[in-house]
């Protein structure tokens, strides 16, 4: 049988404030435990939470951003359940009237086709404090920095049909938060999490199947593995004769496999109410106005505009707008250079992606700037060096040994750009290589190859390659 | 309609409540219970279509603070009530999901 998967994910982005979501706590992360739980935080009696401005704000840019009504009224409720992480014994979330109401975003496959996702709606909410294992004299170690931590929970409609689509759509919201300057996107500190709910259902058949819940996964590679497992065994389960449970499970990077957590039936019963602590937040239509005039230019603007102003194709401008850090890269370097666009283009999607790809950073982290990188890229322009030795030099900055003039310079790698010169080296390669001159001249056009790199090889790749082509043509055919 | 709950709902209640109960009790907590349900379950009778649900008794609006730190670091202070801690941590019974 042809089976259709289906996928909807929930996206947890912790919010970029300095304070937390109701205290005046710090949030910053990697502090020593619990300096940074306050008397809200800890859930102690008496006290009071007051919202946080900025989060209202980077949760009406995100409902902006994704075409979404950002509710006049959203309300906060208490989702109750007992974890020692949770001192209150409750999350302060949203339930019914969520901040930011129902948007659409469009994803970009590798093959270049779209598709419109639907989110749900997006709510505020405090995140839990950490739990630590190890063991304490058989005791359980409890730091709650985090507690209190404001996150925009993103909830998706159950559109998408493929673990590609899923981690298309959420490497989309991942580069939109951060361009939206909500979420740092940090996602090995957890300030960026998903969970997926994954089902599957006969080809055509429009009832959706018994859907399982996958949690906490941390990383673009980990949604896309476990979600293929989770389908894999799905399916599988159903083809022997079994049945899909309804229930959470967690995804296992080391043995790449899901296991059950806990069914529905041993489920929390969150009995939800609105908080009384809080009264509903009421967000003014000039506040919106506001809020408006701030946004910054969206991945997708941004992509036209690397198409109509730098003459891009759409596949390079995509892969460029991917993070506003890559894209701030590549104007950096355009305006650096005064143009090359398509230059600038190649390279970055080319060598310098594969060498992050290699190192597995991100382009923030890049040993080579945008500035260094230019100056890379404008002795490719003025003839300095070829595209090959440029590779090179590229390798020598990565490893820190300088600018690219100084590399140039330091390993004589200057392009020969001198006719003469280059025109003494084919002499000398044509008289070397007379059987190869005679099945040339015969008609095997092809050969013209082997002679380039027996110039570029007494050369070691240092002569002009147009230079070269040209008069090695000349010298050949006449 | 008389809401009834039976025993294993209580079991369940007071679980989730982290409560524990005599089995004995539970009778008397199932009469209890339902009866206050029962009370609730009188109300549905009013008709409140086309009245908006209310979050609040009172009718104002969130205040907002500016996002600005203003808590120091307290944690000794805090520690103190705490049954036991070791390197900042509080510690709790092992927990194992």
């Amino acid at each position: 049988m042809e089976w259709e998967t289906v996928i909807g994910l929930e996206i947890h982005a912790q919010l970029k404030t300095r304070s937390k979501i109701f205290s005046g706590a710090s949030t910053a992360y990697g502090a020593e435990p619990n300096t940074q739980a306050c008397t809200v935080d800890l859930g102690l009696p008496g006290v009071l939470p007051v919202l946080n401005k900025e989060v209202v704000r980077m949760a009406t840019k995100f409902g902006l951003a994704i075409g979404a009504e950002v509710a006049r009224k959203s309300v906060f409720a208490r989702k109750n359940y007992f974890y020692p992480d949770l001192p209150k014994g409750y999350q302060i979330s949203q339930f019914e009237l969520p901040v930011v109401k129902a948007g659409t975003l469009t994803i970009t496959l590798d093959d270049g086709e779209t598709k419109v996702i639907g989110v749900t709606r997006a709510h505020l909410e405090e995140d839990a404090g950490k739990s630590l294992h190890e063991d304490f004299h058989g005791m359980t170690g409890i730091d709650l920095n985090r507690a209190g931590t404001p996150l925009l929970e993103i909830v998706s409609e159950p559109d998408m049909r493929s673990a590609r689509e899923a981690v298309a759509y959420m490497r989309k919201i991942h580069s939109l938060v951060q361009y939206l300057d909500i979420c740092d996107g940090n996602m090995q500190e957890g300030s960026f999490r998903c969970d997926a709910n994954v089902s599957v259902r006969p080809k055509g058949q429009e009832a959706f199947g018994t859907r399982t819940e996958i949690k906490n996964i941390n990383s673009f590679r980990f949604v896309e593995r476990a979600i293929n497992y989770e389908v894999q065994r799905q399916i599988d389960l159903i083809e022997d004769g079994g049945e899909v449970v309804q229930e959470t499970r967690l995804y296992d990077p080391d043995r790449n496999e899901t296991r059950s957590m806990r069914s529905k039936e041993e489920a929390n019963d969150y009995r939800y109410f609105p908080d009384p602590d809080l009264l509903p937040l009421v967000i003014e239509p000039e506040f919106i106005e506001q809020v408006k005039k701030e946004m910054p230019e969206l991945p997708d603007e941004k992509k036209a505009r690397f198409e109509s102003e730098h003459g891009l194709s759409s596949y390079d401008a995509n892969v460029l707008i991917a993070s506003r850090a890559t894209a701030d890269y590549f104007e950096a370097v355009v305006a650096e250079l005064g143009g090359e666009a398509k230059l600038v283009a190649n390279w970055m999607n080319g060598e310098l992606a594969a060498r992050l790809n290699r190192d597995a950073i991100e382009i923030e982290q890049a040993p080579v700037s945008a500035d260094a990188f230019a100056g890379l890229l404008r002795r490719i322009v003025d003839n300095t060096i070829s595209g090959k030795i440029a590779k090179e030099v590229f390798d020598a900055m990565w490893n820190g040994e300088g600018s690219a003039d100084e590399i140039i310079d330091s390993r004589g790698l200057k392009q020969i750009t001198d006719s003469g010169a280059i025109e003494a080296i084919i002499d000398n390669v044509i008289a070397n290589n007379p059987s190869q001159v005679e099945q040339y001249r015969g008609g095997q056009a092809k050969l013209l190859g082997y002679f380039v790199g027996q110039v570029m090889k007494a050369t070691q790749g240092k002569a002009n390659p147009a230079q070269v082509n040209q008069i090695l043509k000349q010298k050949l055919d006449s | 309609m008389l809401m009834s709950l039976d025993a294993e709902q209580v079991a369940r209640i007071a679980y989730l409540a982290r409560l524990q109960i005599d089995s004995e009790a539970i009778p008397d907590y199932a009469r209890n219970l339902s009866a206050i349900l029962d009370f609730v379950e009188q109300m549905n009778a009013v008709d409140t279509s086309g009245i908006e649900p209310m979050a609040h008794p009172q009718d104002v609006s969130q205040r907002l603070r500016d996002d600005v730190v203003t808590e120091s670091n307290q944690r000794d202070l805090f520690q103190q009530i705490a049954p036991a801690t070791e390197n900042g941590l509080y510690l709790v019974p092992k927990v194992i999901e």
